[in-house]
């Protein structure tokens, strides 16, 4: 990974993800693709439909299992085999597809899987739907519907018990799959101000999304991807949105950062997409 | 009247549920000239429904999951046959006759076995990844044919005489000071469950249902049971059996005390038991917990951690070992275990469950729901035998209802899509 100029090269990495490769059956989904991740920073993961974004992210969340490539936490190797594993290394997930139980409740949803027991291993509803009522109403204060199934809640809603999940397990890396998908202006305003309220605690927040306005307005560094390899990293203070787009159509690099191109990247405009 | 309904935090889908009850108990009656709703046939009722309600309570589990299993019928036919066997041909051998520990040990292996039955259909479901419907589709043809070969198809009889008291009859009941008893205790159960439940929610300044609603609530609860219990021990033994009675015990026979009660019959208990144990798994355990977030979300449920896998297994096993004590309960009711014992047994089930409101998409359903759709299925069927109707139309009637239900279930859930708002 060559040397980014951030500000936070001073402190180690909270993740990094080196040279992954998965491929399925014959399309090579992630190809050697390198980053990483401080704390207090929000980077953005972009690039077109099929990019292999969502793809690399799942990998770090122990949704799939890389073919090869290493991936470190606090310095250290970590083994993530499964979501349980991921959550061991405090790396919390949250799916572009909104991975919630529409049948469930939202505190039935945020304790899923490390629900609260009493004495008898019986759960503990009343106590998860107290905490539950905590989080989400630092969160988002007009929550009410805490007895509803999620099926029953809005977009913004949904994200924000989705988000309150992820919170109440003490994330350190928090993975964030396009979480304004499917949301109005308001609610995308609110999640982006949760996203920098969770900046300053020091959390590090991997951010996917098409939308280039909202990943200028919160990212400090973006990663781009094209046809499985990374394009290049690059700081947001120092590129245009016409960069980025030529970055993401092109995969090439603007000319002024070249000193920063990935492994993945050419000097020349990509030959594919000159085609 | 629906926002009452609401404010009483009661499932509408219940409610409608129990109305079609009563409304199908009322019209029998009327039409049987008032020998539907009396304690003779309710009684009855309860024995018939006991082995399908039992049953029904893990198809809930296993359509909550997204799945379905046919076999349950071929199961209870192997299980039957099996403990039949162990009873009447294996353990002679060993124990004397009617030795007290003879059922016990049957239902032992029964347990055990059908539990075995479940997991292999479960493993092949969950960890071979072979649709469900097709697995036990194959299920209900091998254990169908297992439970010929149990005895190449010789039908087991006489049972051993405790196990035949799981079916209910006039021994099989557990007269009228010990139904007090269980009512008592039950209704207790009621109250301070609905006490603690409200003192709990008001310990974290939840929002709690207005007090009104609570007693009533409870009260309705608590009347339910009693109503049972009162009819249930209005209705007595024939005198005959009564004299038998009196005689084993060494009492002269006289006016009063030939009238002895019924009670509760023991497949009713076992039914309620099965059904609360079930219901605190589904509501107060990881394991129901689990079940839910598998049938509303899969792969979220696989993402939260959860072994999806491992479950289903369990969940298949789990409905292997509750066709056991069904197998139990119809054998004992008639008193020998042929082959064919639980044919269509699968369809009753599914159709009880479907009624009682569980969805075929996964993630939604309750036990007791389950248990009025068995009582809604055998009260068709019974009041139809009671009005001399043919078998053959007793099905057409049958198959209609379900479609209906389920028609209608989708209708008002259209209409109403948020069942607790
Ligand atoms: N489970 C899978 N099986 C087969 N192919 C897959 C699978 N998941 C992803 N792919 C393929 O891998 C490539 C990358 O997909 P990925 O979902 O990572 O893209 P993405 O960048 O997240 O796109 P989008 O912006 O549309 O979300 C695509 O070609 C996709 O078809
Ligand atoms: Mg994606």
């Amino acid at each position: 990974m060559p040397e980014t100029n951030n500000s936070n090269t001073d402190k180690n990495p909270l993740v990094e993800m080196r040279d992954i490769h998965i491929s399925f059956g014959g399309v090579k989904a992630v190809d050697g693709v390198s980053i990483d991740l401080y704390p207090g920073e929000v980077v953005g993961v972009l690039g077109h439909n099929g990019a292999g974004k969502s793809t690399l992210i799942k990998v770090l969340s122990g949704a799939y299992q890389a073919d090869s490539g290493q991936i470190i936490v606090d310095g250290r190797e970590a083994k993530i085999e499964n979501a349980r594993d991921a959550r061991d290394n405090n790396i919390e997930t949250i799916y572009q597809n909104l991975a919630l139980a529409d049948n469930l409740d939202a505190a039935q949803n945020l304790f899923l899987g490390r629900e609260f027991t009493d004495k008898f291993g019986f759960l503990d509803d009343a106590a998860m739907e107290h905490k539950a009522r905590e989080v989400l109403h630092r969160l988002n204060p007009n929550f009410k519907k805490f007895t509803s199934p999620v099926s029953a809640l809005s977009g913004g809603q949904r994200q924000s018990v989705a988000i309150a999940r992820a919170l109440l397990f003490e994330a350190r890396v928090l993975i964030m799959d396009e979480p304004c998908a499917a949301l109005g202006v308001h609610e995308t305003r609110m999640v982006g101000e949760l996203i920098d309220q969770l900046k300053r605690d020091g959390l590090g927040i991997l951010l996917i999304s098409h939308d280039l306005h909202d990943v200028f307005d919160l990212s400090d560094r973006l990663h781009v991807m094209k046809n499985g390899k990374l394009v290049g990293t690059v700081p947001t203070k120092d590129v245009t949105h016409d960069d980025v787009l030529g970055m993401i159509i092109l995969g090439k690099m603007p000319e002024h950062l070249m000193h920063l191109a990935g492994p993945g990247a050419t000097n020349a405009p990509n030959k594919e997409a000159l085609q | 009247m629906t926002r009452l309904l609401a404010k009483m935090e009661v499932d509408r889908r219940l409610v409608g549920l129990a109305v079609v009850l009563l409304i199908i108990w009322i019209g029998f009656d009327l039409a049987s000239g008032g020998r539907f709703i009396t304690p003779r046939n309710i009684f009855n009722l309860s024995v018939q429904t006991a082995s399908v309600a039992v049953m029904a309570c893990g198809m809930v589990l296993i359509i909550v999951t997204r799945h379905i299993d046919l076999s349950v019928g071929a199961i209870l036919g192997v299980l039957a046959m099996i403990m039949g066997v162990v009873q009447s041909d294996i353990l002679p051998q060993f124990l004397e006759y009617n030795h007290p520990m003879t059922w016990v040990i049957t239902l032992i292996v029964g347990l055990i076995i059908g539990g075995a039955i479940g997991s292999i259909q479960g493993l092949a479901v969950g960890y071979l990844g072979v649709p469900a419907f097709i697995v036990t589709l194959g299920g209900l043809l091998v254990w169908r044919g297992a439970a010929w070969w149990v005895t190449q198809g010789r039908t087991v009889a006489p049972l051993d005489h405790n196990f035949m008291l799981l079916g209910g009859g006039i021994e099989g009941t557990i007269g009228a000071t010990w139904s007090w008893v269980v009512a008592a205790i039950a209704i207790a159960a009621i109250i301070y469950a609905a006490i603690k439940d409200r003192r709990r929610r008001l310990s974290f300044e939840f929002p709690v249902k207005p007090i009104w609603a609570e007693y009533t609530n409870t009260a309705i609860k608590a009347g339910l049971v009693l109503i049972a219990v009162i009819t249930l021990n209005a209705y007595h033994l024939p005198e005959r059996a009564a004299e038998r009675i009196l005689e084993s015990r060494g009492i002269a026979a006289t006016a009063e005390n030939l009238v002895i009660s019924h009670g509760i019959p023991i497949p009713l208990l076992i039914v309620a038991l099965v059904a609360i144990v079930l219901t605190i798994v589904a509501k107060r355990t990881r394991f129901g917990r689990y079940v839910f977030a598998i049938g509303g979300n899969p792969q979220a449920a696989e993402l939260a951690g959860i072994n999806v896998k491992r479950m289903t297994v369990a969940v298949f096993a789990l409905m292997g070992v509750l066709c056991a004590i069904s197998a139990a309960i119809s054998s004992a009711r008639l008193q020998s275990a042929g082959n064919d014992l639980g044919t269509l047994d699968e369809l009753r089930v599914i159709a009880a469950v479907v009624i009682g409101g569980t969805s075929l998409a996964g993630g939604l359903g309750t036990i007791y729901g389950a248990l009025i759709g068995a009582l809604v299925m055998q009260s068709l069927q019974s009041g139809m035998a009671l009005l001399g109707v043919d078998t053959s139309l007793q099905s057409i009637v049958i198959g209609l209802v379900l479609v209906l239900a389920v028609f209608s279930d989708k209708y008002f859930h259209r209409r109403y899509s948020d069942p607790t708002a």
